[in-house]
């Protein structure tokens, strides 16, 4: 019997090493990644039908990066993303805060409340914060940054729950003891807070920023609710690009963005890592 | 009747894992034979786990052979093996009663549910599990929970059931009970059961025969008794129980008649001879019950006491320097004259015996001439 | 965990900005729209809120049922592609060695990073009439066209690009390609708990790998597959983009019928009540998953 299958079996466990089980991932990963690597490549094609190969170029970054109107969305859009993922971190941690440490009359009704924006399909938010707005009546012609007023706020309001996601999860893992023994050592309540529970907060909030900022750079839906035709974010400008033609300056625009993709999530990454080995040496 | 053929025959097996530095199992060869109860014994990380694994078919040998009752298994995966095992989490299935846990491996064969029943019902009472089998495990103890392991391996009437750590998960009392139980069991359903432990009294007071496992390698293959008396080698000396090892050098070797130079120790004379060259390297393991303490003054008795040594008389000096009384013995830690320490335990035959030393007390000690085990490696 | 009352200076500092926050910028918004669907039109953004029911009769007409009922097949089907897809990943992520674990886990998660619009159009750049897929099934039918006269065979005609996109199997494609990663990590979370020893011991009993993943895998993973179908039904039962781009005219999801009554038909009551009604149905599909996971909570 053994003469026919010389190879050693495979332990019954590794299911990572089955030809059939690599074969399967493979698929997928191809699947996952084969349009973005394309998208990536033929923007560097010196061709505007944008199919066959015609050389190397990038003349389409330079348009892209000399389209007004495009690197204004994209301004506005890292302009919202800051301002969002700073006021989002602040309220997801006072939240976090006040989730994990107080017991309070009709908790569980704000806890569900809370968690509402995250669970809410998208376009049922766009739609309450484009009526809620136009009922508002606010002005709309007022000078940058202000005139992104809207768009930021609709967009603090579906980060922060997750930050407090993040940051609620992390003061699970917190030892009241500490606090304690600030308090025994002479820190009052707001020393013991600001000495022991907010560095222990730190990766929580970091993780809670990184995840505000992706969030906010990516939504469409609800700033498309909400922009109107001076204020427009990166995504409604792709979308209304990408509405009439693919164009190879849509590419280069789409390969900029995947790349600042790709920096933060590495920087988030490393970050992660170093604060996971931080801990492990408390 | 095929008494005389292994049950379990491991040949020359050696198992690498990707990445590390050395084996976890070299080279190793080992006969199992039927209704034997073996136990692998080790520190953590010698390989034991790796063997038993291999045996059940979850890790797979980088080089050598496996027979079961003759057959080769390099290829039947562990679902096809007659053997069953019993894990040291105990794996019962949280999400089934203790009498669906039991009846899984009767119902993967197809096994007709009446007959299932009979069958969960008799292995339930097998292990004095009767009158729970609708319980859930979360409402079981940790004890029970191993019964509804057992059981579900029992049920399935292997040729060989492999219990990993079986106790170790348990408390000291019911520890000590299941030993006891365990060893019954196996008598009675006649199973050949092979365990793997790295705590020592377990395997001593279960075992009929032990394989004692150092870095992926066999240091010894003995019964208990063997192993503790007549250990092979440092390790299982000290691996096996506690023990003053010292080194020395031989220097008279005949058939009835031996004698090593320790510099820790003295001279030390024994009534056999040893199989080793003149002048070589040696240790002398002496275990601490097989030391008799005299208070100073008895010097003349212990002499006369000692004298059972054709060449002269084991016997030594020292000062008391640590005391642990432990209700039953008394364990002392003494430094000899050469600045050696040795530990020496006495029994408290009488309630005031531990009274008759206290630290910086000198004392004499002896031991008989068949005590020491004089090791070669 | 302490009763606010004993400490109400800090209460009072952590809870007044969130709560605050959410009352005027979550819960009044949510509150207006859910007035606005019993009302009716009076002018452009000028509603009366008359407490009438008609804008729920007309969201259960028979066609709007009918785009709700496709929302909820093209979800379902999503999810069940996604599972059956993303399931194998997982237990492949699971089993994979330390080296590469972090690797496979992050090669998931990128995709997830990236921009939702960037993803949607990089996959219509490759089902277009002239995209990429059609490209390459177009230069393999040439290539065994010019073998098959060679083998006795006839000689296709040339190749007819297909249409991939603007139907409902792109809308499908899409969705799965966007929420496979949702599906993928709680999965990876689950049977990542799961102790190997389960596995292990139901092998050791005689079962094959088939039914150890039925009897006892799926069983024990079922918190972490619900969450995965939920994670991945309720986005994709609410999606806009992808029906919109990828879709045609009849791949229309409720989503879409919302965006509509409120930026081109002005139908403003109307389309608050369609919005109400999905999310009902999310909050139907959410509070299942938090019966089942108390259930599974209770059991294990």
């Amino acid at each position: 019997m053994n003469l026919f299958r010389r190879k050693i079996p495979l332990a019954p466990l590794e299911y990572t090493r089955r030809t059939s089980m690599r074969i399967w991932v493979g698929l997928v990963l191809f699947f996952l990644y084969a349009p973005l690597v394309t998208l990536v490549a033929f923007s560097f094609n010196d061709s505007r039908r944008n199919i066959v190969w015609r050389g190397f170029t990038t003349k389409y970054y330079e348009k892209a990066l000399n389209n007004e109107s495009l690197m204004t969305a994209l301004g506005n859009s890292i302009t919202i993303a800051a301002i969002a993922t700073v006021v989002s971190v602040v309220l997801g941690a006072l939240a976090a805060v006040m989730l994990w440490r107080f017991r309070f009359p009709f908790k569980a009704a704000w806890e569900g409340a809370l968690a509402l924006p995250i669970v809410v399909p998208e376009i049922c938010m766009g739609v309450a914060m484009l009526a809620f707005f136009a009922k508002l009546d606010l002005p709309q012609d007022l000078a940058w940054p202000l005139n992104l007023g809207q768009i930021t706020i609709a967009h603090i309001t579906f980060c922060f729950p997750f930050v407090t996601m993040v940051v609620r999860s992390r003061l699970s893992s917190f030892n009241r003891e500490e606090e304690e023994a600030a308090k025994d050592l002479g820190a009052t309540e707001w020393q013991a807070l600001r000495d022991v529970l907010l560095p222990h907060m730190k990766p929580g909030l970091i993780a809670g920023a990184l995840l505000a900022f992706t969030l906010s750079l990516d939504d469409f839906v609800i700033t498309f609710f909400t922009s109107g035709p001076n204020t427009i974010t990166f995504p409604v400008k792709v979308y209304s690009m990408v509405r009439f033609s693919v164009t190879p300056e849509v590419n280069a625009a789409s390969a900029m963005v995947i790349a600042l993709t790709v920096i933060l999530t590495s920087l988030a990454l490393k970050l992660q890592s170093r604060m996971g080995a931080l801990a492990q040496g408390h | 009747m095929s008494d005389a053929s292994p049950i379990i025959s491991i040949r020359n097996v050696t198992k690498r894992f990707k990445g590390a530095p050395s084996p976890a199992v070299d080279d190793v060869s080992l006969d199992i034979m039927p209704g034997e109860f073996f136990v692998l014994l080790g520190p953590s990380g010698c390989g034991k786990t790796t063997l038993l694994r291999m045996i059940a078919g979850f890790e797979i040998p980088t080089e050598g052979q496996i027979l079961i009752d003759g057959q080769d298994m390099a290829l039947v995966p562990p679902n096809k093996r007659p053997v069953n095992m019993v894990f040291q989490s105990y794996a019962v299935f949280p999400h089934m009663t203790v009498a669906q846990n039991v009846g899984y491996g009767l119902k993967i064969a197809r096994m007709p549910s009446d007959e299932i029943d009979t069958r969960v019902r008799e292995a339930l009472e097998l292990v004095k599990l009767d009158g729970l089998a609708g319980r859930r495990p979360d409402q079981l103890s940790g004890g029970q929970r191993q019964r509804v392991a057992l059981a579900r391996s029992l049920i399935m009437r292997p040729k060989v059931l492999l219990l990993d750590e079986p106790l170790s998960a348990l408390d000291a009392k019911l520890r000590a009970q299941m030993q006891f139980e365990l060893a019954d069991l196996q008598d009675e359903v006649g199973i050949t059961f092979i365990t793997v432990t790295h705590d020592q009294d377990e395997a001593l007071s279960m075992a009929g025969r032990i394989a004692v496992m150092n870095k992926g390698d066999i240091a010894q293959l003995a019964t208990p008794s063997d192993l503790y008396e007549f250990p092979a080698n440092r390790f299982v000396a000290d691996f096996v129980g506690s023990v003053n090892i010292f080194e020395g050098t031989l220097t008279l070797d005949e058939p009835d008649r031996a004698a090593v130079d320790c510099p820790g120790l003295g001279k030390v004379y024994l009534n056999h001879g040893v199989t080793g060259a003149h002048g070589s390297q040696v240790w002398i393991a002496l275990r601490p019950e097989k030391l008799y303490l005299h208070v100073p003054g008895e010097g003349k008795a212990v002499r006369e006491a000692a004298r059972d040594a054709p060449e002269g008389h084991n016997f030594a000096r020292g000062t008391i320097k640590g005391m642990s009384y432990l209700g039953d013995i008394t364990l002392y830690e003494i430094r000899l004259e050469s600045g050696a320490m040795i530990r020496v335990s006495r029994p408290n035959l009488s309630r005031r015996d531990q009274e008759d030393f206290t630290w910086d007390d000198r004392v004499s000690m002896h031991w008989r001439a068949d005590s020491p085990v004089v090791l070669l490696s | 965990m302490e009763d606010w009352k004993r400490g109400r200076a800090m209460f009072a500092t952590v809870a007044a900005a969130p709560l605050t926050w959410l009352t005027l910028f979550f819960i009044i918004p949510m509150a207006v729209v859910w007035l606005y669907s019993f009302g009716t039109n009076r002018g452009l953004t000028d509603i009366d809120i008359s407490g009438t029911l008609v804008n729920y009769q007309r969201a259960l007409e028979p066609l709007y049922l009918g785009i709700f009922a496709k929302s909820l097949v093209v979800a379902g089907i999503t999810t069940v592609i996604c599972l059956v897809v993303g399931f194998p990943v997982a237990l492949a992520i699971v089993f994979s060695t330390d080296r590469w674990k972090p690797w496979l886990l992050l090669a998931i998660m990128l995709p997830f990073w990236t921009n939702l619009l960037i993803r949607t159009y990089a996959l219509m750049a490759v089902l277009r009439t002239e995209g990429y897929a059609n490209q390459s099934i177009g230069w393999l039918h040439d290539r065994f066209g010019s073998i098959m006269p060679l083998v006795g065979l006839p000689a296709p005609g040339a190749y007819e690009p297909m249409n991939l996109l603007y139907n409902n199997f792109a809308v499908i494609l899409g969705l799965v390609y966007v929420h496979l990663p949702f599906m993928v990590l709680p999965l990876y979370a689950a049977l990542d708990r799961l102790d190997r020893s389960l596995i292990e011991a139901s092998l050791d009993l005689g079962a094959g790998h088939i039914r150890t993943l039925l009897a006892i895998v799926a069983p024990l993973a079922a918190p972490g597959i619900i969450s995965g179908i939920i994670i991945t039904f309720v986005p994709a039962l609410g999606a806009y983009l992808t029906p919109d781009l990828l879709g045609g005219p009849d791949s229309q999801m409720i989503a879409n019928v919302i965006e509509r009554q409120f930026k081109r038909a002005n139908d403003w009551p109307f389309g608050a009540a369609l919005s109400f009604l999905l999310m009902y149905a999310t909050f139907i599909a959410i509070a299942f998953q938090a019966v089942k996971a108390k259930q599974a909570e209770r059991r294990g």
